[in-house]
């Protein structure tokens, strides 16, 4: 088994230098959380502007009005996303557009990919490739139901959603679409149900759980590259914290004690690095392997991540406990990372059944 | 790229080398001799000198293609240091007269390499070790008399060449008063004592050198300039950790699923988390050391160098704990502890207490995990160093 190519191309750090710039420039993070405190936490004007600049079709081909890059690319801006705890729709837009791509929907996927409409696939955000997704009910050709804690619902105005066999496309304005309270304000999830919505048929049979299989898969790689983003970003941020701040007549970061525990924040993301390029490389290239790539991906990048943001939070002491600082912003995208399309140790059970080391036998089953 | 010809032009080599000299009839020694010969040792290295000059990448298609034509290897258990450190520090620092004399007999394992580094007084604190080599008159090119006693060198007994860092200038601070040389480890006044260890055998030894005499054509680099070609060496050990894409589940992670596997009556919801983390870590760290080789081969060498044998060594010991847990009764036996010479060879092949005890060493040997973790701090994150008394002051006049 080929691991593919896991150092970042030119294109890649081009594109990289350039959502870098737009961010540092449009979500510098006292505007980032100045922003969790009004009614509307999404930025929808950089998201449109971050659509203009391709940032929302980078894996669709452009006869169906994408950029024809891959999830490679898609990576690399998430990476970027999570360095700026970005308050952007782009997870779940990019799980909807995978799960179209999948389907090789046509009459959808132009308008998503180029930003005009923005997708979200109505699936609990707990929700890991491998279990079942929700699903509502048909009655006389109208959906039914609800499901709770929908990732990146507030600002879609597409919702895709399962009832029976089928995946339909439902227009948000038809849908009751309530904003949770969340632990990471700069990602809101929403709950959203259905009181005899219309919807129209994407693709139904077999097809459709595969797909959304692959196209949760898919949102865990890109998941995992925002983790890598944001753990990097939060050990820059703790490093520099270290080489100012004095106690004792010295820097603190000449304390080993501290410098320890940088260093190992820094070799888990050097790992984490790794298993996020191996995913995304497997989903740019449709590899077999790319079940276990993803899963492996969040069972690296979740605990990282948290480790980063809780260490950038007390290696600043009392400071990093207060609400001016972006540290606490890092540390609620990270757990609630950690949480989303499912935990690490949920990823480390599938891996388990992908690779082959069986459960624990159970009372009374044969040895 | 040098050899533009690339890998068309590599099997070509290959096949006019087995073409040359059939390994079912060519005495092995024979054999890697002209592999070297023909440039096929170590493709990296420079044309003249074992290599072509080309990507390391390269390397496993020549092993796969000689392993399969069955040509004997250079055993590179037993010649880990040789390869491992004498070869590239002597590429980067040496003569052509001395490349000339060592290179190829190293390369082919008929003269293995040890490494006189650690002193009692100086581990970690390398800088400060205490042998001394102080000229014998005052010709530029004479004889150097070397007194002093180092401490757990890997296969002195066996070696017939060390690495050595002496102290030719006790009045100038510690990192400048240092100069290096390779000895033979068969002049006289060498004494080697076997040092026995937590798994029985006598891996390591100790080494004291009485008026041993060293040529001046044995220096590799300018007198006094000894802790830049250390560095170069000790740059060269870590990197070893990182070796090779091994295929996934293979290695100390492979051992412990098989054992997973063959003790169903053993298995807990406990060992299960512990073993499905420890798998994912060492997948990672499997990606790690494959990204590190592919960045090496674009020409864009990290750091990440010393992040592979940290978690190299964190890894193999708790995955080698983990074992004995899933063996249950059997992970109380251990086969032999009598004193003997350690037979070098791959761990997968040795059982799991010899694993487990061995694997005590990785985080000590080739620079502890606390020094890396101060490597790490202050080369890469760029934290200030420690504050230090040691730094200007003359070596002779540090508290001991
Ligand atoms: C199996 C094995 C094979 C070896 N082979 C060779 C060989 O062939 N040739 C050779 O020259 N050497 C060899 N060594 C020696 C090895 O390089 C040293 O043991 C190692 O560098 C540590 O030095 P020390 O044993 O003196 O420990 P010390 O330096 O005394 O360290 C003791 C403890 O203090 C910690 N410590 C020391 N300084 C610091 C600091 N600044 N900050 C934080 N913690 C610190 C260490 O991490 C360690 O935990 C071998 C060792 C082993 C175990």
């Amino acid at each position: 088994m080929s691991v593919g190519d896991l150092i970042y191309t030119d294109t890649e750090e081009q594109l990289r230098a350039s959502v870098r710039d737009l961010l540092a420039d449009r979500a510098p993070w006292p505007a980032v959380l100045a922003r969790t405190e009004t009614a509307e936490p999404v930025d929808t004007d950089l998201w449109r502007r971050l659509a203009q600049l391709g940032g929302a079709g980078l894996a669709v081909p452009s006869t169906w009005g994408g950029v024809d890059a891959s999830w490679r690319e898609a990576a690399v801006v998430a990476e970027e996303l999570g360095r700026a705890v970005a308050p952007l729709p782009f997870l779940g837009h990019a799980v909807a557009t995978a799960l179209l791509l999948e389907l090789g929907d046509e009459d959808l996927l132009p308008a998503v990919a180029a930003g005009e409409r923005t997708a979200a696939v109505v699936v609990r955000a707990a929700t890991a490739a491998h279990e079942n997704a929700a699903s509502v009910d048909l009655r006389d050709g109208r959906l039914h139901g609800s499901v709770p804690a929908v990732l990146d619902a507030t600002t879609a105005d597409l919702l895709l959603v399962r009832a029976g066999d089928a995946l339909y496309a439902v227009d948000a304005a038809d849908a009751r679409v309530t904003p949770a309270p969340s632990l990471d304000r700069t990602r809101p999830i929403a709950d959203i149900s259905f009181d005899g919505a219309p919807g129209t048929v994407v693709a139904s049979g077999p097809a459709v759980d595969e797909a959304l299989a692959k196209a949760l898969q898919i949102g865990a790689v890109l998941l995992a590259a925002e983790q890598l983003g944001l753990a990097q970003r939060c050990l820059e941020i703790a490093v520099q914290y270290l080489q100012t701040r004095r106690q004792f007549g010295r820097l603190i970061g000449e304390f080993q004690a501290l410098k320890h525990r940088a260093a190992d924040v820094w070799v888990r993301n050097s790992g984490v690095r790794a298993a996020a390029r191996y995913a995304a490389d497997c989903a740019a290239t449709d590899a077999a392997d790319l079940p276990v790539a993803a899963a492996l991906a969040q069972a690296a990048a979740s605990p990282a991540a948290e480790l980063a943001a809780q260490e950038c939070l007390q290696l600043h002491g009392g400071i990093g406990f207060t609400w001016e600082l972006p540290v606490h912003l890092y540390l609620k995208r990270a757990k609630s990372s950690a949480i989303l399309l499912g935990t690490a140790d949920r990823h480390r059970a599938a891996i388990g059944d992908l690779v082959g080391i069986p459960a624990v036998p159970t009372e009374g089953a044969a040895a | 790229m040098p050899g533009g010809g690339g890998v068309t032009d590599l099997s070509a080599r290959v096949d006019a080398l087995l073409a040359q000299c059939d390994p079912a009839t060519t005495a092995p020694q024979e054999f890697l001799r002209a592999r070297f010969d023909a440039g096929l040792a170590r493709v990296d290295y420079p044309v003249g000198r074992g290599g072509l000059g080309l990507d390391p990448v390269l390397q496993e298609t020549v092993d796969r293609a000689l392993s399969a034509a069955g040509a004997p290897g250079n055993d590179p258990d037993n010649n880990v240091i040789g390869l491992g450190m004498a070869a590239p520090t002597l590429l980067a620092f040496g003569t052509p007269e001395q490349l000339d004399r060592w290179l190829r007999p190293l390369w082919t394992g008929e003269e293995l390499w040890c490494q006189l580094f650690s002193e009692p007084g100086a581990g970690s604190d390398l800088a400060g070790l205490a042998t001394s080599a102080v000229r014998d008159g005052d010709a530029p090119d004479a004889d150097w008399v070397v007194n002093g006693q180092k401490v757990w060198t890997t296969l002195a007994h066996q070696a017939r060449w060390a690495l050595l860092v002496a102290r030719t200038d006790p009045t100038v601070p510690k990192h400048r008063g240092l100069t290096y040389f390779v000895v033979d480890m068969q002049a006289p006044g060498i004494e080697i004592r076997p040092l026995r260890q937590i798994t029985g055998e006598t891996e390591f030894n100790e080494v004291f050198l009485t008026d041993v005499r060293v040529p001046d054509a044995y220096r590799i680099g300018a007198v006094g300039a000894g802790w830049a070609v250390t560095q170069g060496t000790l740059m060269n050990e870590r990197v070893q950790y990182t070796s090779g894409p091994a295929p996934r589940g293979s290695g100390p992670i492979g051992c412990v699923v098989e054992a997973w596997r063959a003790h169903p009556e053993q298995r807990t919801a406990g060992l299960q988390t512990r073993l499905l983390e420890l798998w994912v870590d060492a997948e990672v760290a499997r990606l790690a050391a494959a990204r590190l080789g592919q960045q090496i081969a674009a020409g864009q060498p990290g750091p990440e160098g010393s992040a592979a044998k940290l978690e190299y060594a964190r890894l193999n010991q708790a995955i080698s704990s983990l074992e004995l847990d899933l063996l249950g009764d059997d992970g109380l036996r251990y086969a032999d502890y009598t004193t003997r010479m350690p037979v070098m060879e791959p761990e997968e092949t040795k059982e799991p207490g010899w694993r487990y005890l061995r694997s005590r060493a990785n985080s000590i040997e080739g620079g502890t995990s606390e020094i890396l973790r101060n490597i790490v701090a202050e080369r890469v994150l760029g934290l200030p160093a420690e504050p230090r008394a040691d730094k200007n002051t003359a070596w002779k006049d540090l508290p001991r």
